[in-house]
């Protein structure tokens, strides 16, 4: 299956900026469905992290408040095109998804 | 049969044990439920960063438009020239639940995020950022149309 993480990364000098979306249904519990009239479970994620060459960098606690197929960006210096980048979320059901790539 | 039932027990359960170790343990360090689920703006950060002053600045610069149609997509951009940043923290006040999210940045970082949150009503979006362990708050009015978190 296509991983649910789409990584952007682009680098100059020592800086690499970061760009990703998630995909996933960020469900607030509020929302009620069309077609059963039933309130739709909450379902989101808590935490993503970030790992670069097996370092955690930078990582995040979210709410439900955080919109529907997630996007994300930040920047970290001391890195080159090559290095290791590796992104795992977890979210309330338990479900996880990871992804491992190489800066660009 | 029997052989094969068994190969498939074992297969699933070898999947369930390699996914459990291969989740950094980072992902099962406390989410601070109190301050998720706070109802109003000042349990939610009195539950984040308990006990803690929080002074205001102009070193941080929030973007986000004045007026959005829809609460469900608001883009939010956080930049600031504090040095050593080490969280930075967003709240919506009117929100159902003020605490949205918080990032974790460490030495290699710089001093940015960029995300886009769910807002209820026109709300103070509050920004929250430690740097070098000195807690600094700015915040900036947003208008929405659409209730994004129906």
């Amino acid at each position: 299956m296509a991983s649910t993480i789409r990584l952007k990364t682009k680098t100059r000098d020592d800086i690499t900026t970061i760009r990703l979306i998630v995909r996933h249904p960020m469900e607030t519990g509020f929302r009620v469905d069309d077609e059963t009239n039933e309130l739709v479970p909450e379902h989101y994620i808590k935490k993503i992290s970030f790992e670069h060459n097996d370092k955690l960098i930078f990582s995040c606690d979210w709410s439900r408040a955080v919109s529907k197929n997630p996007y994300l960006s930040f920047m970290f210096k001391n890195s080159k095109v090559g290095d290791k980048i590796k992104i795992t979320w977890l979210d309330n059901l338990g479900n996880n998804d990871s992804l491992e790539s190489l800066i660009e | 049969m029997l052989r094969r039932s068994f190969l498939k027990i074992l297969t699933s359960s070898t999947v369930l044990l390699f996914s459990g170790l291969f989740t950094p343990i980072r992902l099962f360090a406390e989410w601070k439920d109190s301050a998720f689920s706070a109802k109003d703006i000042d349990t939610a950060i009195g539950n984040y960063f308990p006990n803690q002053n929080i002074e205001k600045t102009d070193q941080i610069k929030i973007e986000i438009y004045d007026e959005v149609e829809n609460g469900a997509v608001v883009p939010v951009k956080v930049k600031t020239d504090l040095k050593m940043v080490k969280s930075i923290t967003i709240f919506a006040d009117k929100n159902p639940n003020p605490l949205i999210a918080n990032f974790d940045l460490t030495s290699a970082c710089i001093g940015f995020v960029s995300t886009r949150i769910k807002v209820s009503e026109p709300s103070n979006v509050i920004i929250i950022v430690n740097a070098n362990d000195v807690l600094y708050m700015a915040k900036k009015f947003v208008i929405v149309h659409e209730n994004g978190c129906g």
